[in-house]
């Protein structure tokens, strides 16, 4: 969940921005393992549309998730320049699909404002907050509670086990 | 190394040994023990007993130092293990598990516990030690001795030499004063040995018997080693004198070591030591050759009758053979026999010519040489495209690394590979309490105890192993009297056999019990809302039992059906990529049979295709593979689709469908069917092309993802990619009824799909 309390006692902390459907968004840097190209996935059949698939990431077989499609974006291909942010999420390990990659800055904690319970793509309730910078406005992503959120999928929950 | 990693070896052995210990209990023959095991046995609790010492675990020491003497006692002929005894030791050693448990967590033994089975080998030590030959402990008062508590006070063995006549029995008495005095023996006529607990001082205690004896007589030990330093009679054949000399320095840093003699070509030592023989042999071991060493404690030559003679009043009394076989290792050393010796090789040995490796780390090698392999893979391929001529010296060498990468995968994966004994040795005891609380005699059969299976996959079949145990002990097999009257032996017999049989292991649990009831497991079934057909073959309705929610019924078990949690069982194994099948038949017994892969890590794929994807199944599902024309192809309205294969019906599975690939072959004559056979049961499996057979190493894909349906797991290609390892089972029942369960609404309207015809026109 999100935890707005850690978020405005850490005086700064460094995040990566990306690009989604006009949006930015940004997510705890310590939370980043590594950004890398599109390729090689393999797909798996009946599972949402945005689970692309899996990956060989150096002998670990890792989800791929193409934001883009969960939130409805613009039209998603997938070229050379198709960018995945490979996320550390507790003991696991994901890669999510995201239209651009913009840069590294640090946020300190008066930045960060609560987020309001509408305007993102995204659910609140996957959010840390706004934050302004200069005329920028950037959405903090809790990638913790999204990606083991059921709506991604991406965990075994009791209903979804297999007989 | 630092110290916890001591403790943690400590913790493992001490584990190992408690089970060690409790399978040679149970397997201990009561009316004739043996004394190699009672030596093993003893063995056992002195080991924990020594590391338990070393890290200061306090109460551990002072409960394998009771179980330690009673153990020396039954060794030594001087107490008969009864039944009873050996239920007592066994709960013992319970109670020594918790408290190695308790240590290993951190937290404090029970004491109460410890109390009480302490109270209890105490008064088994006593009670049973009242036979005329034994004349000088008489005296001790069992009662006195239950009162021993093991944490207060401080528990001594003292040990007082050159005593005159008369004056044992009033040293006794003065001791008992101090505290309870037990385990009194007399090393030698002129010795007297006792333990002693009490709160009071060394000083205080030597300072009363002065008034008797000298102080240099007397030795006081605080508990630990046993009192009397014994006299040891080594005996080395076929030894040149450099050895010997070398054996002698080495005996004399364990203990006073008396003049060598040489008989022949044996050459005999006698060594005054507080050793267990099996220490000293285990240290002759760095010398000699400890085949060639035979090592057992004698009586000093003055007391050799008196030994005879109580052996005479033993046997007199009915008592154990362990006596005689005791009494018999006190005649000449050369005629000593060599059963102790090897049994003492066991121990000492292995500790030389093995080492102790945390299983992650073999684990992590695993993973290494899977990456190796696949990074080889790679390099094939890629070197595939080089011209014959320019790339030979370099196809020489791959080709050489994929050899070496192959015998390294094969010696690594081995590490992991232990016998099913490990395995087996728990039922014995399993199976002893159980059939005594169902008071049903049952006898226990282990076949292919030698057989290898990966560790981890050992501990992950314990759980479904026991249960199906219970079950057989419980509602198989029935109680004497039924099978009496069915003209059974009254005791039952349980089978518990392991095989190899091509990559798998097949466990075969069998009883010959009451059997499956056909006619109630239907009956349940139909009342569950099972949809069902009377004319249903046997093997199908025995898989009702594996139905989740079916198998808590009574109304099965009350005849002659299985109890709880046969679903549990089915799903632990399938989780392990076995399966379960059961044979049963009514008044015959019931055998279930657990398929299980070798090992978890590493899998003998096809690699097939159907459209742009790649996927492996399981060597071992496959059967054969053909192709076939559409004509072949018969609607079956309840079923789908079938097709002939050597007079058989098979359902056909197109795996386009089950997996919704696009661009796939559809057309039958195009691609091929490669015949499919999971739990017994057989489907054709219809794929565009087969690729080739290759060693997969098998990858989890719940690691960072999740179960997908109708896929055990997932491994990665030579090319870096990935692809999903088919589960043959859950394909096999998936399209059966219905489609692997979408997660996704979007795609439930397919769910039909693979019943639709797959052949247009």
């Amino acid at each position: 969940m999100t935890d707005p309390i850690a978020a405005t006692e850490a005086d700064t902390r460094e995040v990566l921005v990306f690009t989604l459907g006009g949006e930015e968004y940004a997510v705890d840097i310590l939370k980043v393992q590594e950004i890398r190209g599109y390729s090689n996935i393999t797909r798996i059949a009946n599972v949402p549309a945005f689970i692309k698939g899996v990956t060989n990431l150096r002998g670990a077989i890792v989800p791929i998730v193409d934001l883009r499609v969960k939130f409805a974006l613009a039209e998603a291909d997938y070229t050379a320049h198709t960018v995945v942010i490979v996320l550390n999420i507790g003991e696991r390990i994901v890669g999510m699909v995201v239209d651009s990659v913009s840069d590294v800055t640090s946020l300190s904690s008066d930045q960060i404002r609560p987020a309001p319970e509408f305007g993102a793509q995204v659910d609140t309730a996957y959010l840390q907050g706004l934050a302004s910078l200069e005329d920028r406005m950037l959405i903090l992503i809790d990638a913790d509670a999204m990606m083991t959120s059921r709506e991604m999928a991406l965990v075994d929950s009791i209903e979804s086990e297999t007989a | 190394m630092d110290g916890s990693d001591f403790y943690d070896t400590f913790f493992e052995e001490a584990t190992e040994l408690l089970e060690e210990m409790e399978r040679l209990l149970v397997e201990l023959d009561t009316s004739a023990p043996d004394l190699e095991a009672l030596n093993a046995i003893f063995r056992a609790a002195h080991s924990i007993k020594g590391g338990a010492g070393t890290f200061g675990f306090d109460a551990l020491q002072n409960t394998t130092h009771r179980m330690e003497n009673l153990l020396d006692l039954a060794r030594r002929g001087e107490v008969w293990l009864d039944r009873s005894a050996v239920d007592r030791l066994l709960e013992a050693g319970d109670v020594l598990k918790g408290q190695v448990e308790a240590y290993r967590e951190g937290g404090v033994p029970d004491a109460e516990a410890a109390r009480r089975v302490c109270d209890v080998l105490e008064r088994i030590a006593n009670d049973k030690q009242g036979t005329p030959a034994d004349g000088p402990s008489d005296d001790v008062s069992p009662d006195a001795a239950a009162e021993v508590r093991c944490d207060d006070s401080r528990r001594l063995s003292i040990t007082i030499t050159g005593i005159k006549d008369g004056e044992a029995d009033l040293l006794a008495e003065e001791l008992a004063l101090f505290g309870t005095v037990a385990d009194r023996r007399s090393p030698r006529t002129d010795a007297l040995a006792l333990s002693l607990t009490t709160t009071a001082a060394d000083d205080d205690i030597i300072a009363v018997l002065c008034f008797i004896v000298d102080a240099d007589q007397i030795v006081i030990e605080t508990a630990g080693e046993r009192p009397p330093a014994p006299m040891l009679r080594v005996t080395v054949r076929d030894v040149d004198v450099a050895t010997q000399n070398s054996l002698c320095a080495e005996l004399a840093t364990l203990g006073d070591v008396g003049a060598p003699r040489v008989d022949g070509e044996a050459w005999t030592v006698d060594l005054t030591s507080d050793l267990a023989i099996a220490d000293v042999v285990a240290v002759l071991g760095f010398e000699a050759d400890v085949t060639r060493v035979t090592v057992e404690s004698v009586a000093p030559a003055d007391s050799v009758d008196r030994a005879n003679d109580k052996q005479a009043g033993d046997v007199a009394t009915g008592s154990s053979d362990a006596a005689s076989d005791e009494a018999s290792t006190g005649t000449p050393p050369a005629t000593a026999p060599p059963a102790r010796t090897s049994g003492a090789k066991d121990s000492g040995g292995s500790d030389s010519t093995s080492i102790r490796v945390p299983t992650d780390k073999i684990d992590h090698i695993i993973n290494l040489v899977g990456e190796l392999v696949i990074t080889q893979s790679m390099l094939d391929r890629a070197a595939g495209d080089l011209e014959r001529e320019r790339g030979e010296a370099l196809l020489a060498g791959l080709s050489q690394l994929a050899h070496n990468a192959r015998d390294l995968q094969e010696a690594v994966m081995s590490m992991r590979m232990v016998p099913m004994d490990f395995a087996f040795n728990r039922f014995p005891r399993l199976i002893r309490d159980l059939g005594a609380k169902l008071g049903k005699r049952v006898n226990l059969q282990t076949l292919g105890g030698a057989t290898e299976l990966d560790k981890g996959l050992i501990e992950r079949i314990m759980d479904p192993m026991t249960h199906l145990v219970r079950n057989s002990l419980d509602h198989g097999i029935e109680d004497a009297a039924t099978r009496l009257a069915a003209g059974k032996p009254e005791a039952g017999q349980l089978t518990l056999s392991a095989r190899h049989e091509g990559g798998n292991i097949v466990i075969e649990i069998a009883d010959d019990g009451a059997g499956l009831s056909r006619e109630r497991i239907l009956a349940k079934a139909r009342s569950s809302g099972l949809s069902i057909a009377d004319d249903m073959p046997d093997s199908e309705v025995w898989q009702l039992i594996f139905a989740p929610g079916f198998s808590t019924a009574d109304a099965v078990s009350d005849v002659s059906g299985r109890g709880v949690g046969m679903d549990v069982v089915k799903r632990n194994i399938t989780r392990l990529g076995g399966h379960v099948d059961l044979r049963s038949s009514p008044g015959v017994g019931t055998t279930v049979r657990v398929i299980l892969p070798l090992t978890l890590a590493i899998m003998d794929g096809m690699a097939v295709r159907a459209g742009g994807e790649v996927f492996i199944l399981p060597l071992g599902a496959i059967l054969e593979s053909m192709r076939v024309a559409p004509s072949d192809v018969r609607t079956v309205a309840a079923d789908g689709h079938v097709i002939e294969v050597r007079g058989e019906y098979l359902r056909l599975i197109e795996l386009h469908r089950v997996f919704d690939i696009p661009d796939a072959q559809t057309e039958l004559d195009r691609g091929i069917v490669v015949v499919v056979t999971s739990e017994s049961r057989r489907f054709a499996l219809f794929v565009d092309e087969l690729l080739g057979q290759q060693q997969v190493v098998v990858k989890n894909l719940e690691t960072h993802f999740r179960k997908v349906a109708g896929v055990s797991a997932a491994t990665i290609l030579g090319d870096g990619s990935v692809a999903l390892i088919l589960d043959a089972t859950a394909l096999a029942r998936t399209t059966a009824m219905t489609r692997p369960a979408p997660l996704s609404p979007s795609r439930a309207t397919t769910t039909h799909e693979t019943l639709e015809s797959p052949v247009h026109d």
